[in-house]
């Protein structure tokens, strides 16, 4: 191990290593059994490449030298994780939180939530002249609120949807059709973009009040790609791959915000600027975005919500008490979907235009890793993890294709370190004198 | 003997072709302890989950206060304050103590004042819990889940108490102050109390009455004392029901 360490600090290293334990032998093990496995994996990925010739014959040539780049680097690499995992302590151990962090830590859940949100609504007074940045916390909004509806669904009710995006889809053709066909008025559609969006949650839960689990996850994969094609195929409705255009913008109840006579600009006697809108849909979805989390956290404390909670631990028991789960997961898959639907008629009124491509299962499943990094469950941790990663896409937007890669990379780091997600703990909805929350290192992954 | 609370009439059910109750009858009179016993798999559990309707009854009848409930929805059957603490214990691991025991109340259209009157009576029978009301339930201990499980059956006012192996994997001191506390919700507020249990020894002592299951089939029945003295139980407790 001299080697890597840095000189002056060895012998103190070589104390501590003493101390707890590193054992070099292992580690030297474990890479070199990663680097053999590498060997096996990359040596035909890697090490032969075979392309069709110009004549149609295959021709190959072998590229050893990149092989044993990768084999080494693979090696190395797994030297540094197990030093990293010795340096940061046993994995799996529990951790006990000193009364100081725990009280640092509260002081932080209590102050954060009213910063963020304070930040948040004075976001366009601030960044009044950066559109890009206006755009983005809209964006961010979007799937902050499109992450609380979904963790009524996942985080509370324990029911993992991997198809939400079909209800997002629901709510966003149902303000385009009824808009472009009825002409009727975002105000009026939104509410009705969400009973839609509802219904359809009804709908899919029905058929799969049974299911749990991994069986259920693929049921809603599969609703949310049936939503997409038929959306796809149903030209004559939805315009098919072309999507419907010219959705109608929304009105500030009624007031346009144009530079026409009658628009908002024109009336208050002020100059008109394309900010104005931006503005509004900002603090639009700010507004929709709180609804959903005021809801949830009302839901919560009711016992609707308490029994979402205790279907999620243990369906048996909640048979056992009296409690209807039909309706209490139906209830479950309805809010959640309302929400989506929401969330839809917004992003409709703010592109302008849709199209299925917009709807995709790479949407439903940003959306759930945005809950399950946020800390399934946790309000916060969801918002938190919404601004990391839609904040983050934009932040590596520089680094092109290895986008993805950092987002990988990342959620395997978080989930070493937080697997409960970023706010791993639950705040108790029943207190005698003083609420408490109780970290969940403490307790073992719920059933 | 009076109207029993509840009264079971041949009743079968089975877990697709598996018969795991054969007709069975069973009476459990107003303010009674009933104990039953039975080896593994002769179909104790699956009594008690026939109770409340899963699975439903292939054949004979479930009266409860004369009423017949062998078709009732299951959750409609808690409704009429039936309470269960289920096998296993069953709590909610992730929720604190005091939203598992209001879960026991949530469903059961409880009126407010029962429900603090549930709660102040679940407190004192077991101080345990209040000291842990915040906590989360699967942070307890054994003893105190299976505290907790039986707190959260009483928080409906249950008229009667279905309870499923209380004791099962508890220290036997444990084991007994659960009994201790099943004995004085039975003296004190006059519980009925249904008790399935492998301990057969406790159950039968505390039971007025108890009934001995074999194969999905009623054997014995009689006093609690009596039964212990029985050969033929010692033998079917001890040679895993083949011998009675």
């Amino acid at each position: 191990m001299a080697p890597l360490t840095p000189a002056p600090a060895a012998a103190a290293t070589a104390a501590a290593a003493k101390k707890r334990g590193l054992d070099v032998a292992f580690i030297f093990k474990k890479s070199l059994i990663s680097a053999l496995v590498a060997l096996v994996l990359f040596s035909l990925m890697i090490g032969v490449r075979t392309e069709a010739g110009p004549t149609g014959q295959l021709i190959y040539w072998t590229r050893f030298g990149d092989l044993a780049a990768m084999v080494g680097a693979v090696f190395a690499g797994s030297i540094v994780v197990e030093l990293l995992r010795w340096w940061w302590g046993p994995v799996g151990t529990v951790h006990s939180v000193g009364p100081k962090v725990q009280g640092a830590l509260s002081f932080a859940g209590r102050v954060l939530p009213p910063l963020m949100l304070g930040f948040t609504f004075l976001m366009p007074v601030i960044f009044y002249d950066q559109r890009y940045i206006l755009d983005l916390g809209i964006l961010v909004l979007t799937y902050v609120m499109l992450g609380w509806g979904l963790n009524v669904v996942v985080g509370l009710a324990g029911l993992l949807d991997l198809g939400y995006v079909a209800f997002y889809a629901v709510g966003a053709y149902s303000y385009a059709l009824l808009a472009t066909n009825f002409g009727l008025s975002f105000w009026v559609c939104l509410p009705l973009a969400g009973i839609l969006a509802a219904f359809w949650g009804v709908l899919l839960g029905f058929p799969v009040l049974r299911l749990r689990g991994d069986y259920l996850a693929i049921v809603t994969l599969a609703f949310g790609e049936i939503i997409r094609l038929v959306i796809i195929n149903w030209q004559s409705l939805t315009g098919g791959p072309n999507g419907i255009s010219g959705i109608p913008r929304p009105t500030m109840f009624g007031i346009p915000l144009t530079p026409a006579e009658d628009g908002l600009a024109a009336r208050l006697g002020i100059e008109f600027s394309p900010t104005h809108r931006i503005v509004f849909l900002f603090y639009l979805i700010l507004a929709l975005a709180l609804l959903t989390n005021w809801v949830t956290i009302r839901l919560r404390r009711l016992p609707i919500g308490r029994a979402w909670e205790a279907l999620r631990e243990d369906e048996v028991a909640c048979r056992a008490l009296g409690i209807n789960t039909t309706t209490t997961k139906l209830t479950a898959f309805a809010t959640g979907a309302m929400f989506g639907g929401f969330a839809g008629a917004f992003f409709a009124t703010r592109q302008g235009f849709i199209s299925p491509e917009s709807f995709t299962f790479q949407e439903s499943a940003l959306v759930l890793a945005i809950v399950v990094l946020g800390g399934m469950g946790s309000q916060l941790g969801v918002a938190l993890a919404a601004v990391a990663m839609i904040g983050g896409f934009e932040l590596f937007r520089g680094l092109d294709q290895y986008r993805m890669l950092v987002f990988g990379l990342a959620m395997v780091l978080l989930m070493i370190w937080r697997p409960r997600g970023l706010i791993g703990h639950r705040a108790p909805t029943v207190f005698l004198e003083q609420s408490r929350a109780i970290s969940s290192d403490l307790v073992k992954e719920g059933r | 003997m009076t109207t029993p609370l509840l009264a079971i009439r041949g009743l079968r059910a089975a877990y697709g072709k598996i018969e795991a109750l054969k007709g069975v009858d069973l009476d459990i009179a107003q303010g009674e302890i009933v104990a039953l016993i039975g080896a593994n798999g002769a179909g104790k559990s699956t009594l008690m989950m026939t109770i409340f309707g899963k699975p439903r009854a292939k054949a004979g009848r479930i009266a409860f206060d004369g009423q017949d409930i062998t078709e009732v929805p299951t959750h409609h059957i808690a409704r009429l304050r039936i309470a269960q603490s289920p096998e296993g214990r069953r709590i909610f691991p992730r929720m604190s103590v005091a939203e598992n025991l209001q879960m026991g109340a949530d469903a059961t259209e409880t009126s407010e004042a029962d429900r603090a009157a549930g709660l102040e009576r679940v407190l004192t029978l077991f101080p345990r819990l209040k000291e842990r009301l915040t906590q989360r339930g699967g942070t307890l201990s054994g003893g105190e889940q299976q505290m907790l499980a039986i707190g959260r059956a009483l928080m409906s006012r249950p008229r009667l108490l279905l309870l499923d192996e209380p004791s099962l994997g508890l220290a036997p001191l444990i084991a007994r102050q659960i009994f201790e506390a099943i004995r004085t919700l039975n003296k004190q507020d006059g519980l009925t109390v249904l008790i399935v249990e492998q301990n057969a020894n406790h159950a039968l002592r505390l039971a007025h009455r108890g009934y001995v299951m074999v194969n999905g089939l009623i054997t014995l029945s009689g006093s609690g004392a009596e039964l212990l003295q029985r050969p033929e139980v010692r033998a079917a407790y001890l040679e895993g029901g083949r011998g009675a």
